[in-house]
């Protein structure tokens, strides 16, 4: 029983992860169209914004954590808003450009990230509560674990709430159904889709950081491993649904951490085996629209 | 050309490398009710959405005496351009209320005058437009367009699949609209047609083969058949 427990609410962990990337990724295609291979560099920057800021001010304390927490959210919106509009905003219905440029991005910036911190991995520092467990139907769970779940449902119900009673969310939501009927009301739709890819953006930064404290290091290759299963719980979830993104992420983790453990550490095959069966039965995913 | 609220001067416009409106020149009066008409496939809604920028096009499209084919289709709209799309297009996981918050441009929308032509759609504030009829998506269309105090209103086949009952409701929301809009307006229906619409502008082959008085060309029977296919 405690092993399933912690299985879990490990999975669970795991899963606020993904979904801090993919609720971007998700809602960047949803509207845009657009798939962007360089998500993971927003993830690396905030990652590492958020160390060096943990570095100068001492990475013990709670202060300190909630501060390279939100300086890894504006660190990530703030550089996914000026690739939006830099790059992006000149290749809309242009695929083949944009997967040219943002995978181009993503490679320029995991080499600058090498130049910059170095090809190892930094380990970080974090409040001791964090690496102390905490005792749930007899299994120790890390504290770690609550403190990404937390994160990832506070992201969700934010973003949940900005969609539903916001102009720029009905503009969202409206877009992500009929992007030429937007415009044809008069709406300047692009500056929805820099507010989408700075959401997106601050996501993935604050994930950077979640996910620095729960692989214990940072490095340039951080947010490359995270985005490959973040596209796939996208495409399982529905591209386009933040509700498909959360359900995925949550079953493709917690497959993954039961299958590592039970089935001879095959998560990541019954992962990849997961939406081979996902995009036979339903292509579309859970909760994607048809096209 | 000054005493035009929308004026189309060797439009052409293309979807996907194929052309689908050539040379189109006119110019709609400043009052009442302008049918563009044709057979199928004539290029009459590519028309409209070449006017808005909605599809790739080049000639010169003035509103008010003002150019504005260089203008995004969202800058078009803000001069005062309402637009009913062929088959609604109203968004379909949005309620009633939020379609229609989402089309205000302004901070005086006209709720008064959508509460007296539709009340149907006061009742269904709430509801998803998707979860509608046809005739109430097409209302929910209308009223988009109605929210706002407009220079011209480009309606698309506002009838179309619609049962006869809600047909004469749409052609009835029309006429009060026309009291203080310009409209131009693509109808198959030639009743309606006949109901609303002063001049009409028929194309043929991309092109404008007649522009003049309605009806006149409804009252000419061979006329018709020659211009429409249909008497």
């Amino acid at each position: 029983m405690s092993t399933i427990v912690l299985l879990l609410i490990t999975g669970l962990g795991l899963g606020a992860l993904y979904f801090l990337v993919a609720s971007g990724l998700s809602l960047i295609y949803g509207l845009m169209g657009v798939l962007n291979f360089a998500h993971g560099s927003f993830l690396t920057l905030g990652a590492f914004a958020g160390w060096e800021l943990a570095r100068r001010l001492g990475g013990e304390s709670w202060v300190t954590l909630i501060a390279s927490l939100l300086l890894g959210m504006v660190v990530g919106a703030i550089v996914a808003a000026a690739t939006e509009f830099l790059l992006i905003r000149r290749l809309y219905n242009r695929h083949i450009e944009q997967v040219l440029v943002t995978v181009g991005l993503a490679l320029a910036t995991v080499a600058l990230f090498d130049g910059i911190w170095g090809t190892d991995p930094i380990y970080v520092t974090a409040p001791p509560w964090l690496s102390q467990t905490t005792e749930i139907l007899g299994a120790r769970v890390p504290n770690d674990r609550f403190l990404l779940i937390a994160a990832a449902v506070l992201v969700l119900l934010a973003i949940v709430a900005f969609l539903r009673f916001t102009r720029f969310g009905l503009v969202i939501r409206a877009g992500v159904e009929n992007r030429s009927m937007v415009t044809a009301l008069g709406i300047d739709v692009r500056k929805a889709f820099t507010v989408v890819f700075a959401i997106g953006g601050a996501a993935a930064g604050l994930g950077g950081v979640l996910a620095s404290h729960y692989f214990g290091y940072v490095s340039p290759q951080l947010g490359g491993s995270l985005l490959i299963f973040a596209f796939i719980v996208t495409v399982i979830g529905g591209l386009g649904s933040l509700a498909g993104a959360a359900i995925a992420s949550v079953a493709v983790a917690v497959l993954q951490q039961f299958a590592n453990y039970f089935l001879g550490g095959t998560g990541d095959l019954m992962v990849v085996l997961l939406l081979a069966v996902v995009l036979l039965v339903r292509p579309t995913g859970i909760l994607g629209k048809k096209a | 050309m000054t005493d035009s609220i929308l004026t189309v001067s060797n439009l052409s416009a293309s979807i996907d490398g194929q052309q689908v409106v050539e040379s189109v020149s006119f110019a709609m009066r400043p009052v009442g009710v302008t049918a563009l008409l044709g057979r199928n496939g004539v290029g009459k809604t590519s028309t409209l959405r070449a006017i808005l920028g909605l599809i790739e096009r080049s000639g010169d499209v003035t509103i008010a005496g003002e150019r504005v084919d260089r203008e995004p289709t969202h800058r078009i709209v803000q001069r005062g351009v309402g637009y009913v799309p062929e088959d609604r297009e109203v968004f379909a996981s949005l309620t009633v209320a939020e379609n229609l918050r989402l089309a205000e441009r302004d901070s005086s929308p006209n709720r008064e005058l959508i509460a007296e032509l539709f009340p149907d759609l006061t009742q269904r504030a709430g509801q998803l437009a998707g979860t509608l009829s046809g005739g109430q998506q097409q209302m929910v269309s209308l009223a988009r367009a109605l929210v706002n105090d407009n220079r011209v209103l480009l309606v698309d086949e506002p009838t179309k699949g619609l049962a006869p009952l809600i047909v004469m409701d749409v052609a009835r929301a029309l006429a009060r609209a026309a009291e203080t809009v310009p409209v131009l307006l693509v109808e198959q229906n030639l009743q309606v047609v006949r109901m609303l619409a002063e001049k009409a502008i028929v194309l043929e082959g991309g092109r404008v083969v007649y522009d003049g008085s309605a009806d006149y060309l409804l009252g000419n029977e061979a006329l018709t058949k020659e211009l429409l296919g249909v008497a």
